[in-house]
């Protein structure tokens, strides 16, 4: 291995930056990282130095899953596991004078100590303290060599001191007991060193750090990049040292500024992904080690709490919980089983012993739920274990001589094909395990069979589980009580919208509200109107360093149904820790309730506790009524009690109802803090809840299934009312069905937006920010959910109540008084809640932008800014210094058509809008140098055309989102910026959605989609998955058009700051922060109010981050959402803004007038909608954008002067420009503290603005050398056919080279067959990402991830390498997501592809011999062919294209999700018989299939057992154009 | 939600009215009954938009598309309940006011808005016929007591806001009638007597005591009024006519419309004039000065009473016919939305007998030898903004004098402001620089515990102004008595874009 030292030590600028603190709004705890995983073995056990090697070699070839930030030597962190190297480690300690026992008679620890003398010494006398309680003594330190010349400067510095220490025990005990006896003494110090608080800094402590200590295994980790770990640690490169087995991780962190002992491996595993969940486990391990007992560790099981800390990532807190139930006594791939569940319920086929264990551990552990690939070890057996939704890849081989060779990618070691036994792929929930005691491979059936037959689990459910469903229903259950309904809507704060926009949908129809144009009422804590106190909390969701579920297709991985009852001892296992109550919907209805209340079986027995207060004594009445409620609760348990109910009825002029959100939390938190919560299960029958919002921070914050018993009786009342006009209205029970279930769909897009699967693992898991609320209030009730600007208390909930209450039962009525308000949150009212948006702000802005009069826009803006000012936004809490001193005269400042271009449009797309909005939105902007954005839904090339008079109508963002819509090479060479929509504003962690009857012929062949059917674009990307997969995509689009800039939107929530310098570190040149309240086409309701922060959070969190970790100079920070005026441009400047989008704005210009009616098409002036009629009432004119923009550059001028600013560079960062306004007197507002907004970054000569490009390394791509090969063909159209060599480490291939094809030769590209390149090996991610028509790749090896993602007309070949003896067609040769967004072009594989196979495809055609789970998901065109088993839930969401599966056992339909697709046969002498032969026979001659010869020889008998896969819309839509074609009627109009 | 897309598929549609030679000979209103599916089908057109510009447009914050919706469902009832949340009188506004409601709907930016001011009135007629609208005597009394002096809209509902709030309200009048310009000032064709009346006997009921024939200061004095009760609200209405001082105005025959409209209100109600008193057209040449809806006003009296020539002219500029769709181009200064459209309009009057002028300017009344008017002279002018500031000036046109014959001249040009001898100076309370009675921001006039609203307040205006006034008066006032209220708050945007 050779070693290279670091020479260039010159003081580069990031040589001062400093290591990050929790400060302003940065807080360590966002930190994401992903990365890449690599394991390698001998199958028998043999261990060998050369594994080492091996094992560093394909860390190596997984360095570009990695990261580094401002320091290009320090990376984000690397590390390798092994086996405890008993022979190096006997010799080097007799040179220290130690004498090691036999190997695994004595335990290594591997330290990372503080660096001062005295604090070093501290540590370390407290392990041998530790260790000598714990029966063992402490043979020796060794100094760990280490060449710090060889890793960068930023890890230097913050490098901890490395020792081992030789720990043997001072008796002779079993191995396991050693094992034990190690983590125990490892818990006792690290227990210790945290509570020396006055010994050690803070610093010391964090740098204090066991990475592992064991007499099994060893860990060798730091702040490194992969290739710097041998050369770092001299004792990786000795020949000594020696392994069966090593698992290795390379880092990719959010953060630049890392830590060492963040480094993977941890003590037992290593971790690709991430667990959403984590909040939620870590509090229910809080509550569940309180009640330990095990005979295994006896006493010692007290110094084991707490198992995991607030303060530790999602991996470490994972493997602490993980190492606690392996040392406990169970095997380690039944810990992985617990704790990352297969999919099983309502699984079609899985085996009833495999659901009887998953269900048994349900009621012992929740999933931990997210992204993960873990690999893990126990020193005895290596496993690994991917998560349910497969989000993360995992390959492997193993050669005839058993090396076993796993990774996040192929190719990461070279291995001559003949010598592969066999290959293949981590599946989704499945583990891989490798025993070498046994010396062999035990597959995920053989392991699951092992698990299942444990214990008699199906028996033990049987005996003790219970169903609600079969308890019988009591004869009272309570209805509509009419005569009170009214003052209890009041008390409970129903306004009219609740009942007219919200719950009569939601009861007619089962669905969750839409609506558009996102949100401009106040926060919760700034409005003038009593909140409930759900608005206060803000739902978190997945972007980027997770993806998003989709719920609607993907259903085979969700569980919605509940338990309550109480949980046994986690080291135990017996039939009664199944004696738990469950609920198949976790939404109860009154019947249920009734039940729950007098069931009467031991194990379920409930307790009713009532949460009212009385109000007439005030917030001491609250603060009374909730102690009192808390330990009612106490005192319930203790009787005996497994149920609690908390009940708000009785609501009465005096007795008000706690929140219930607020009573559940104080319920939930007191119970973990008292170590109780896991005896119980929380019930909450409340009035309160009444929408989608509700029930998902109810569960969040632990309550087990809530009965809205209110809702129910408003919606019987309304739809009585209804009744009584129509005789369509569904019956009381119809309704009671809806609510139930459209709630639940709703929760459940909730929990999917977070990419939480189950909602047993959401259930207490807290994802929301509190936006609003004092620290104080969240510290006891909402404990651990990050409040950034502090906010209301008890006072301000209690007087919200009161006012409520008196509402209710007033001491005076006044007639004609309305029984509920009117509210106006969804729709303006003169008498209801405030929007930025009104009649005056609207038709000011209209008049000033049509006429171009800067009196009139004067107006508009004073209005608009004094109303932002009336406190509905932070930004309105915060003023410029005033000081007339500075003021520069106007001509200095950068004139209004320099600072025009920093500003773009948002991304509306063609779809949502009207093709003469979009295309008069785009010549606005590049009149003006500014930028429009496609929005996601492609372009139509001919605007890519100048106009006559010179105008374009090309948008110059060109957007790249989830669904692909008409992204081919052509679209992406065309654009000046290329934006990834990560998420949207006004619905974070959701799919786009266009619905069908906004869909015509015209829009439909833009976005390559099949007219009149409704487009739900996916929630994820799904190319991205985490951080590095975005970091991936920024790659393939910059080679897809080296001179855009590679754009990426994120929004606002807390830890964007964190993605935000991982977008940087990934090369992001731009990096959009959108705000939460934007506008959108359509989103659920509850999306729009409820998800997300507002841009300026997000947007001062981002600007801390970056200009903390040295990462803010490389990249332009833009952001959106509600700009409206040049005070908002100049604080979102100041707050750290390069440019600045402003969407509704621009519409409002163009003529909207917020009907808000975009997603029903009815658009009365012509914008959001595609009816022919009403288009023709579009009047938008380009000049009235330019106005408005101008206008806004030239107020902003003023602005500039007054401040004595010159440019919009010295306006960026300047935060010591603002002030938080004094002079705020709402009663609520006053709490809310903005400090932490304003806060500098403490930096020496910070940049604080971007002035320097990315380094994206084109340079190295392989493609260059395409390029020049062919540079003839490219010129002249002349054939050209060349060979390579290629690697996983080539990513990208063929990108570049299409762009210059499409540059010259647009959409139509080359003729087939121009160019023909070879390669051989394994190819790297992204292979032929967007390639271009005429250009052939044919690959003889095997294929990465997202194989010709993007295919815009190229062909791709793959067949495995010559000389391969496996069965090819058994066989994986390409990872997931290959075709992803394909639009044209073929593809054919000689094997077996990964997960999600052709989804998105839009228009290629493909033949592959084998597809994995989620095959033709979502695909709108083109044709698949399959000529071998499919996974589960084929052709989800598909609506266009069709699909071939030869289905030789019959069973296909059982793996199809049939919800939009028909199973047809292919019928002899058909079109399809004859497309289907012809690909199958392309197929053969290209690969040389023998499966593909046996068919066309065979053809008769083999057509039979095709299935065709045909969507019934698009058979629909062409049946109706072959109606149209014959008669004559071109026009498609779509139905609906 | 409305229809979703009942816009598209329907159009405006107003209920007929009945025919021109039937309505001239009586007094009964204009229009024919609107059957309830026709209302419901317009209602159907509302978008139920996002921001409802009628929603502000309309002083009084109606909640339009709210009840449009209810309309459209045939919930009669729950209809009347959201109107009555925000108006007093809406079979009042249904009837006469101008709506500033419609041109601020949304469809009148590209097609004719809804006929939200028929919806309101057929809402309105419907309750009353249903018996709906019950007295509402309010369930406790305070021990408060209030004096509203002035019984047009703004008086009524103040009067009614502060009884509802539970104080004894005393309302004086010191006409004869109930209802100030409501009773006297408008035609019966437009609005019958009746409907006031049943409003008034609902007021009675709920325990408004009202005193007519009682002019303040004069038969109480403002001792008195100051010492019984706990707030005054001066609701006196803007009663100083604009006049017209060219030579000839002393003529016989040449009268202040509110005069002359007055007194066939109160013939209508049964009261007889001696020859010496009568003011009528009958057989007249009749000329109306004003182009407003009192002129229009005086138009349809005059076609009623028989007038052998009816001519109305104006000072200032024929306003266009209408928006054609080219006009509604958004930049166009003549397109105004949502404001209010100064457009050419054929009120009922107009459609009985239209002779409109047009830029006219009257120099001079020329009577006969009696003393009584027999013609108008008058000269055409130009609007010119050469004269002595950026704004026009009417320059008369060398030339073009001519005469007009005329028998009856009735001055329509508006009032100044309240009437200042007697009540307001003795009252003492300031007056703004256009001379009508001054408030704080609490609606107080420089006396305390005296506040004021309504035209006497805001100088002369739309009875949907007064009505809104009425209930913010009754507001403030009860607040300032009792600490806090309980009435409905003020509209956010009291000063309206809209500026009728």
């Amino acid at each position: 291995m050779k070693v290279s030292v670091i020479k260039e030590y010159a003081q580069p600028a990031y040589a001062s930056l400093k290591p990050m603190k929790k400060s302003g709004l940065y807080d360590p705890a966002f930190e994401h990282d992903a990365c890449g995983v690599g394991l390698v073995a001998n199958i028998r056990g043999d261990q060998s130095h050369k594994m080492v090697d091996q094992a560093l070699e394909v860390l190596n070839h997984l360095t570009h899953r990695g990261a580094r930030g401002a320091d290009p030597h320090t990376g984000d962190g690397a590390g390798i596991l092994i086996q405890t190297p008993h022979e190096f480690f006997k010799d080097v300690t007799s040179d220290l004078g130690m004498r090691l026992p036999e190997p695994g008679k004595y335990g290594v620890a591997m330290v990372f100590l503080p660096q001062g003398a005295k604090a070093q010494a501290a540590c370390e006398a407290e392990i041998a303290k530790a260790v000598s309680a714990q029966g063992m003594e402490l043979l020796g330190w060794r100094d760990v060599p280490q060449r710090p010349d060889t890793i960068g400067i930023l890890a230097q510095k913050v490098k901890p001191t490395i020792r081992q220490a030789f720990i043997a025990p001072t008796s002779d005990i079993d191995s396991d007991k050693l094992e034990r006896e190690l983590y125990v003494a490892r818990k006792v110090v690290e227990n210790a060193v945290e509570a020396m608080t006055d010994a050690l800094s803070d610093d010391d402590r964090d740098n204090f750090y066991i990475c592992s200590m064991s007499a099994r295994t060893i860990v060798y980790k730091g702040l490194l990049i992969s290739e710097q770990v041998a050369p770092f640690f001299p004792d990786l490169e000795d020949e000594r040292l020696k392994t069966a087995f090593a698992l290795v991780h390379s880092r990719y962190s959010t953060n630049t500024l890392g830590a060492w002992k963040l480094a993977h491996p941890y003590r037992m595993l290593c971790h690709n992904g991430e667990i959403n969940t984590v909040q939620g486990n870590k509090n229910w391990m809080r509550a569940r080690e309180q009640h330990f007992t095990s005979d295994l560790f006896g006493d010692d099981v007290r110094k084991l709490v707490p198992v995991t800390r607030q303060d530790e990532s999602d991996t470490a807190s994972f493997d602490q919980v993980f190492e606690l139930l392996a040392l406990g006594g169970r095997e380690i791939e039944h810990v992985a089983a617990m704790m990352i569940p297969e999919p099983w319920y309502g699984h079609e086929t899985m085996s009833e012993e495999k659901k009887a264990f998953y269900q048994y551990h349900s009621a012992v552990m929740e999933p931990w739920d997210g992204p993960a690939m873990m690999a893990f070890t126990d020193g005895h057996k290596v496993g690994a274990v991917l998560d349910r939704n497969g989000f993360r890849p995992m390959r492997y081989l193993v050669t005839k001589d058993d090396l076993l060779v796993m990774a996040s990618e192929t190719g990461v070691l070279d291995i001559a094909p003949e010598k592969v036994a066999f290959k293949g792929r981590l599946q989704p929930g499945m583990i891989f395990l490798v025993d070498f005691e046994e010396g062999r491979i035990i597959d995920d059936a053989e392991v699951k069979h092992g698990l299942a037959s444990r214990a008699p689990y199906g028996d033990w459910i049987k005996e003790n589980a219970r169903f609600l469903d079969d308890i019988p229903e009591p004869s009272f259950v309570p209805g509509v009580d009419s005569e009170t309904l009214e003052e209890r809507q009041k008390a409970f704060g129903y306004s009219q919208e609740d009942l007219k926009i919200l719950l009569a949908p939601l009861a007619d129809t089962g669905h969750e509200t839409y609506g558009s144009m996102g949100s401009d009422t106040p926060l919760a804590v700034l409005s003038d109107l009593p909140q409930n106190l759900f608005n206060y909390f803000k739902q978190q969701f997945a972007q980027v360093s997770n993806p998003p579920l989709d719920k609607d297709f993907e259903k085979i991985v969700t569980q919605m149904s509940m338990t309550v009852g109480a949980e046994g001892n986690l080291f135990d296992e017996s039939p009664r820790h199944c004696r738990q109550l469950a609920m198949e919907h976790p939404i109860l209805t009154n019947a249920e309730m009734a039940k729950i209340k007098t069931i009467d079986e031991p194990g379920f027995k409930s307790a009713v506790v009532s949460t009212l207060w009385n109000a007439n004594k005030g917030t001491d009445g609250l603060r009374e009524a909730l102690d009192r409620v808390r330990s009612e609760v106490t005192d319930a348990i203790d009787k005996g009690h497994q149920i609690l109910i908390l009940s708000d009825r009785g609501v009465d002029s005096e007795s008000a109802p706690i929140p219930s959100i607020l009573v559940t939390g104080a319920v939930h938190h007191h119970l973990i803090r008292e170590g109780m919560r896991q005896n119980v299960g929380i019930v909450v029958e409340s009035g309160d809840p009444r929408e989608v919002h509700h029930f998902a921070v109810l569960f969040g914050y632990g309550a087990n299934a809530v009965n809205p018993y209110l809702a129910f009786e408003t919606a019987w009342d309304m739809c009585r009312v209804d009744r009584e006009l129509e005789n369509d209205t569904p019956t009381d029970s119809v309704v009671e069905k809806n609510i139930v279930e459209g709630l639940e769909k709703g929760v459940l897009n909730v929990m999917a937006k977070m990419g939480v699967s189950t909602l047993a693992s959401y259930h207490g898991a807290q994802v929301f920010e509190g936006l609003g609320l004092s620290k104080k209030l969240v510290d006891e009730f909402f404990t651990w959910t990050p409040t950034k600007i502090e906010g209301i208390g008890l006072e301000e909930i209690a007087q919200d109540s009161v006012e409520r209450l008196g509402r209710a039962y007033p001491e005076q009525t006044v007639a004609a008084e309305l029984p509920l308000d009117v509210a106006g949150v969804y729709q303006w009212r003169s008498n209801g809640e405030h929007h930025m948006y009104n009649p005056l702000t609207v038709a000011l802005l209209q008049d000033s932008v049509n006429r171009n009069d800067a009196t009139v826009f004067a107006q508009y803006s004073k209005l608009a800014n004094d109303e932002t000012r009336r406190l509905t936004t932070i930004r309105g809490l915060l003023d410029f210094k005033e000081d007339e001193s500075k003021a520069i005269p106007l001509g200095e400042v950068e004139p209004a058509s320099e600072i025009v271009k920093r500003f773009a449009t948002g991304a509306i797309s063609l779809g949502s809008i009207s093709r003469e909005a979009h295309e008069t939105l785009a010549i606005a902007m590049n009149r003006i140098g500014a930028r429009s954005n496609t929005g996601e839904g492609g372009e139509d090339a001919s605007r890519y055309e100048l106009d006559p008079n010179g105008d374009s109508r090309s948008s110059a963002i060109k957007q790249v989102a989830s669904g692909r819509f008409g992204v081919t090479i052509n679209y992406l060479a065309n654009a000046t910026d290329l934006q990834i929509k990560m998420a949207q504003g006004s619905k974070p962690g959701e799919g786009g959605h266009l619905p069908g009857q906004k869909i015509d012929e015209y829009i439909g062949g833009v976005r390559r989609t099949t007219p009149g059917v409704d487009l739900i674009s996916p929630p994820p990307h799904h190319d991205i998955y985490s951080i590095e997969d975005l970091s991936q995509l920024i790659h393939d689009l910059k080679n897809a058009n080296d001179e855009a800039r590679i754009h990426v939107k994120l929004v606002s929530k807390a830890g964007v700051g964190t993605i935000a310098a991982g977008v940087a570190k990934g090369k992001g040149d731009v990096v959009l922060i959108s705000g939460d309240s934007g506008g959108t086409g359509s989103s659920p309701l509850s999306s729009i109010k409820h998800a997300g922060l507002p841009w300026e959070l997000g947007l001062a969190e981002t600007q801390q981050t970056l200009v903390a970790n040295g990462l803010r100079s490389r990249i332009v920070v833009q952001t959106d959402g509600q700009i409206k005026t040049a005070q908002d441009v100049a604080i979102a400047a100041v707050l750290g803004a390069d440019e600045w989008g402003i969407a509704t704005g621009a519409l409002i210009a163009l003529g909207c007038i917020m009907l808000r009616k975009c997603h029903l098409n009815t658009c009365s002036v012509g914008i959001a909608t595609q009816d022919p009629d009403l288009r023709a009432e579009f009047r938008g004119r380009p000049e009235a954008v330019v106005n408005y923009f101008m206008l806004l550059s030239e107020d902003l001028r003023n602005i500039m002067a007054g401040l004595g600013i010159r440019t919009v560079d010295d306006l960026i960062g300047r935060t010591d420009l603002l002030e938080q306004r004094t002079a705020v007197e709402h009663w609520k507002g006053k709490g809310v503290d903005l400090a932490p907004l304003l806060v500098q970054p403490d930096v020496d000569n910070a940049e604080l603005h971007q002035s320097e490009a990315q380094d994206h390394e084109l340079e190295k791509a392989l493609d260059n050398e395409l390029i020049k090969t062919a540079s003839n063909a490219i010129e002249s159209g002349s054939p050209v056919t060349a060979s390579f060599e290629i690697g996983n480490h080539n990513r990208t291939v063929g990108a570049m080279l299409s762009n210059r094809i499409a540059r010259k030769y647009g959409d139509e590209g080359l003729p087939d067959g121009t160019i023909e390149f070879n390669f051989t090996g394994s190819v790297g991610q992204s292979f032929g990402a967007f390639l271009a028509p005429g250009v052939t790749f044919n690959v003889s090896g095997d294929a990465n991830d997202h194989l010709g993602k993007g295919l815009s007309g190229g062909k791709i070949k793959v067949v495995p390498p010559a000389g391969s003896t496996f069965v090819a067609e058994e066989t994986i040769i390409t990872g997931n997501v290959a075709l992803y967004g394909a639009t044209s072009g073929e593809m054919f594989l000689r094997g077996v592809a990964g997960e999600r196979f052709c989804v998105r495809n839009s228009g290629a055609n493909a033949v592959a011999e084998g597809v994995g789970d989620h095959g033709c998901e979502y695909m709108t065109g083109g044709i698949t062919v399959i000529i071998g088993k499919t996974g589960r839930n084929f052709a989800a969401g598909m609506s266009g294209g069709e699909a071939y599966v030869l289905d030789e056992d019959g069973d296909f339909y059982v793996r199809c999700n049939q919800e939009l697709v028909d199973l047809d046969p292919v019928e002899a002498g058909s079109e399809d018989e004859e497309k289907l032969i012809r690909l199958i026979n392309d197929h053969r001659n290209y690969t040389g299939s023998p499966v593909a010869e046996n068919i066309i020889a065979n053809w008769d008998d083999f057509r039979t057992k095709f299935v065709k896969v045909m969507p019934r819309d698009y058979k629909r839509v062409l049946e109706e154009r072959r109606l149209q074609e014959e008669t004559g009627d071109r026009e498609f109009v779509p139905n609906g | 939600m409305g229809k979703v897309t009942g816009f598209k598929e329907e159009g405006r549609e107003l209920p007929s009215r009945r025919p021109v030679e039937e309505r001239v000979h009586d007094w009964k209103e204009v229009y024919n009954e609107w059957p309830d599916k026709d209302a419901r089908t317009q209602a159907s057109r509302c978008m139920d938009c996002g921001v409802p510009f009628c929603n502000n447009g309309c002083p009084l914050g109606n909640l339009i598309p709210d009840w449009n919706h209810l309309v459209y469902r045939g919930e009669w009832e729950q209809a009347i309940a959201q109107l009555h949340s925000t108006n007093n009188f809406p079979e009042f506004t249904g009837r006469i006011c101008p709506a500033p409601c419609e041109p601020a709907c949304t469809l009148a930016i590209n097609q004719d808005p809804i006929t939200i001011e028929m919806i309101e009135k057929k809402i309105s007629d419907k309750a009353w016929d249903s018996g709906f609208i019950k007295p509402e005597p309010p369930t406790e009394r305070t021990d408060k007591k209030v004096a509203v002096i002035g019984s047009g809209p703004a008086g009524l509902a103040a009067a009614q806001q502060l009884n509802r709030a539970g104080h004894l309200v005393t309302l004086f009048e010191r006409n004869e009638y109930l209802g100030g310009l409501l009773a006297l000032g408008i035609p019966d064709f437009k609005l019958e007597k009746e409907v006031i009346e049943r409003r008034l006997d609902q007021m009675r009921a709920e325990g408004v005591d009202f005193r007519v024939s009682t002019n303040v200061g004069v038969d109480i004095t403002v001792d008195q009024l100051k010492a019984e009760y706990d707030s005054i609200i001066l609701t006196g209405g803007s009663t100083v006519p604009r006049d017209l001082p060219v030579p000839g105005r002393d003529l016989n025959g040449v009268h202040f419309a509110m005069d002359y409209l007055a007194q066939q209100n109160r013939r209508s109600k049964g009261q007889e004039f001696s020859p010496e008193e009568s003011i009528t057209a009958d057989g007249k040449n009749v000329v109306i000065i004003g182009g407003g809806d009192t002129g229009a006003d005086c138009l349809g009296t005059s076609h009623r009473q028989g007038a052998a020539s009816t001519t109305q002219i104006e000072i200032l500029d024929q306003p266009i016919d209408s928006l054609t769709p080219e006009q509604r181009q958004l930049d166009n200064p003549q397109f105004i939305w949502p404001e209010y459209p100064m457009v050419f309009r054929v009120t009922a009057a107009h459609e009985e007998g239209d002779n409109r002028d047009y830029d006219v300017m009257t120099t001079e009344f020329v009577g006969d030898e009696d003393g009584n008017v027999r013609e108008l002279k008058a000269v055409r002018i130009e609007w010119k903004a050469e004269g002595h500031g950026p704004r026009p000036e009417p320059i008369p046109v060398e030339g073009s004098e001519f005469t007009l014959k005329a028998d009856l001249v009735l001055l329509a040009m508006g009032f100044l402001h309240p009437q200042h001898n007697g009540l307001l100076d003795d009252l003492g309370v300031e007056y703004d620089m256009r001379g009508n009675v001054k408030i704080d921001e609490n609606m107080m006039t420089s006396e305390p515990g005296v506040f004021s609203a309504g035209d006497m307040q805001r100088g002369q205006s739309l009875v949907v102004h007064a009505i809104a006034g009425g209930r913010a008066v009754a507001r403030f006032a009860d607040e300032q008595m009792m600490g806090s209220s309980k009435l409905p708050g003020v509209k956010r945007y009291f000063r309206q874009l809209t500026t009728v």
